[in-house]
């Protein structure tokens, strides 16, 4: 058996923030790509990010034209009270025609499975299933067919759990990454009142503040909280708390308790991720701008198609991105990330 | 409103305690909550780390006679983070027993107890009826509300639920729950990994402070857990909650007096002091922290807001 026949050809699952986002990752040669609406039915609600109606269903035609898919994050948990905005999400994905919603709310799968038996159900990683029963669970209640997994599983438990379970795995390969379990951290409504879970947002801008000293070392505040300090040399991160450095009683200095600020890039476990039974490998980065879309998307889909036939896959051109900027294989390389 | 307030019974909980301590130090805690404190149910079991459930295994039975005999009922709460074969393989054992309770924590006990009678933890994502709704065709009886809950959502979230044979829980008092991670980050302080921890944890009863770069005190570590740096302290809204229809009343427990602050709470279930007199008795214990509700105003969690009950 060739190397190439162990291999099944996965999907390459793209990230669009915009319609014109949509569109370059389809150009640049996306299996799918993943959106959401423009309010707090998807984890990326950030202002001037996100689809109308109208934008989605002409994105669609746009999408469907060229054989790639859609597939609408309706991916947060909604509060009593406010349930009717997210049926409505769902109720439009099936109306348009996406090729799958993207949840992680119990009764938005239950209302999803319900009402429209035929939509396509994939468990958002906000759902945070990380055990084969776990798994099982939602694909037997809700009939899901797509786990998007956790960030925090070794590429050889991948593997095993894909023994264990009845449906697709999608896996993270690229981009952003936060320290906490998906779904289950509420830091940023700690200090900002503004929940990841319920409102789909982290870190907000509105909170963020930069404040230079006289030395020009820059302060980055997330509401009352300092989160971190820089020289006037560094480049300074975004306030995220998870990516913050702090003091605690077994250092001297300051540290980052959770982890430095990387980036996850899994370009050399490629192989690895195809061998364990990966269907569907996902790029982060609905926040991104176009060109960076364009480079990623165009650099994944030449590495997938370059394995798939037998030779090496190219990673040159993703240096650009991480260029100056730390990665990581996070927990998939082995156990002692943790 | 009122008649029907007082026609339902406020039960106080005790949930498991979150946090390293010594197997004895654990023993006499729970030895002391059974012969002293006026709670109705407490929560019992590794809910953090895998590693140290077998710590506690010897005292267990025990522990949970003795709370049994003081007229306490008892629930065994599961893992809140469930990944490796080990983690599955304790849920797996704590649903195998048919005659205990259990709380969950993680949807994979949810495959093994459906069907059976069960509780719903405050780390599951439960936000609204619909859910509810899922959870308690499986047979949930009661759920305890994620920590973040605005009070608009837990009102809208009983008046449904009420029909549904579910009692409705939230936590009253001790440090927010605010993240998980795959990570133990008691470990990562001491340069260590998950597998290679030796159980630093044990050394911070309450978790283990961090301070922002200008000292701040901001957040407390335990092992895989984020927790808030102050304490939750909702004796100002325990009328609301007990009028929007929650009947369980949640304490974490802490270092701190855990007897004094359940007989605090209980006093002003029962209308028998008012919440100044509380409040003031609670700033007495000297916690080594300040108290927050923001969650519960829809506020930054952090923050102190003025009860409308005061």
């Amino acid at each position: 058996m060739t190397e190439a026949q162990a291999y099944q050809r996965p999907e390459l699952v793209c990230p669009a923030g915009t319609p014109a986002a949509l569109r370059t990752a389809v150009d640049a040669g996306a299996d799918a790509v993943y959106c959401g609406l423009q309010n707090e039915t998807n984890a990326r609600n950030f202002p001037g990010l996100n689809f109308t109606p109208a934008e989605l269903e002409q994105s669609l035609s746009y999408a469907h034209a060229r054989n790639a898919k859609v597939l609408l994050a309706v991916n947060t948990f909604p509060p009593a009270g406010r349930f009717a905005l997210w049926g409505e999400a769902v109720d439009r994905a099936a109306r348009l025609g996406v090729d799958a919603v993207i949840v992680a709310d119990m009764g938005v799968a239950e209302y999803a499975a319900r009402r429209h038996p035929k939509l396509r159900l994939h468990l958002s990683v906000q759902a945070g299933a990380s055990s084969p029963e776990a798994i099982r669970f939602y694909c037997e209640a809700f009939g899901v067919k797509r786990v998007v997994l956790p960030r925090m599983l070794t590429v050889a438990e991948i593997a095993d759990l894909h023994r264990q379970i009845p449906c697709e795995i999608e896996a993270f390969i690229f981009g952003n990454i936060g320290m906490m379990a998906e779904g289950r951290c509420s830091l940023s409504n700690y200090v900002t009142g503004a929940s990841t879970n319920m409102d789909g947002v982290c870190s907000p801008a509105a909170d963020v503040h930069y404040e230079e000293d006289a030395e020009r070392n820059l302060t980055t505040r997330l509401g009352p909280f300092a989160i971190d300090c820089f020289a006037r040399a560094e480049s300074a991160g975004y306030p995220t708390i998870c990516k913050g450095r702090y003091f605690c009683s077994a250092k001297n200095d300051a540290y980052y308790a959770f982890e430095e600020p990387v980036s996850l890039n899994l370009s050399a476990l490629l192989p690895d991720l195809m061998r364990a039974g990966v269907t569907a490998l996902k790029i982060e980065g609905r926040q991104r701008s176009r060109a960076y879309v364009k480079s990623v998307v165009s650099a994944f889909r030449n590495a997938v198609d370059d394995l798939m036939e037998g030779r090496e896959a190219a990673f040159a051109s993703l240096l650009a991105l991480t260029e100056g900027r730390r990665e990581t294989q996070g927990a998939f390389a082995g156990k002692r990330w943790r | 409103m009122e008649i029907a307030v007082q026609a339902r019974t406020s039960e106080l909980t005790l949930g498991p305690v979150l946090f390293n301590w010594n197997p004895e130090r654990w023993r006499d805690f729970y030895f002391r909550i059974a012969d002293e404190a006026p709670v109705g149910c407490v929560y019992l079991g590794e809910v953090i780390c895998f590693k140290r459930a077998p710590l506690f295994e010897p005292q267990f039975e025990a522990v949970a006679a003795r709370l049994t005999a003081a007229g306490k009922s008892v629930v065994v709460s599961t893992l809140a983070e469930v990944m490796s074969k080990q983690e599955c393989q304790l849920v797996e054992g704590v649903c195998a027993d048919r005659a205990a309770m259990v709380e969950v924590n993680d949807v994979s006990a949810l495959l093994h107890l459906r069907g059976r009678p069960h509780h719903i933890g405050p780390f599951m994502n439960v936000y609204n009826e619909r859910t509810v709704a899922v959870l308690a065709r499986g047979g949930a009886r009661n759920i305890c509300l994620p920590a973040e809950m605005p009070a608009a959502a837990i009102g809208a979230l009983c008046a449904e639920t009420a029909k549904l044979g579910v009692s409705v829980e939230t936590q009253v008092f001790g440090r927010l729950p605010l993240a998980l991670s795959a990570r133990c980050y008691h470990a990562r302080a001491h340069g260590r990994s998950k597998d290679s921890c030796k159980f630093i944890c044990e050394n911070d009863p309450d978790g283990m402070p961090l301070h922002t770069l200008e000292d701040q005190p901001f957040l407390a570590v335990n092992g895989i857990q984020t927790l808030s740096h102050d304490y939750l302290n909702l004796i100002g809204e325990l009328a609301d909650l007990q009028t929007m229809g929650i009947t369980r009343f949640r304490l974490s427990p802490h270092s701190c007096d855990m007897v004094k602050v359940a007989a605090i709470f209980r006093a002003v279930l029962d209308r028998r002091i008012a919440v100044p007199e509380a409040a003031a008795q609670l700033d007495a214990l000297k916690l080594d922290a300040p108290f927050s509700n923001g969650f519960y105003y829809g506020k930054p969690g952090h923050s102190w807001n003025r009860a409308s009950t005061h």
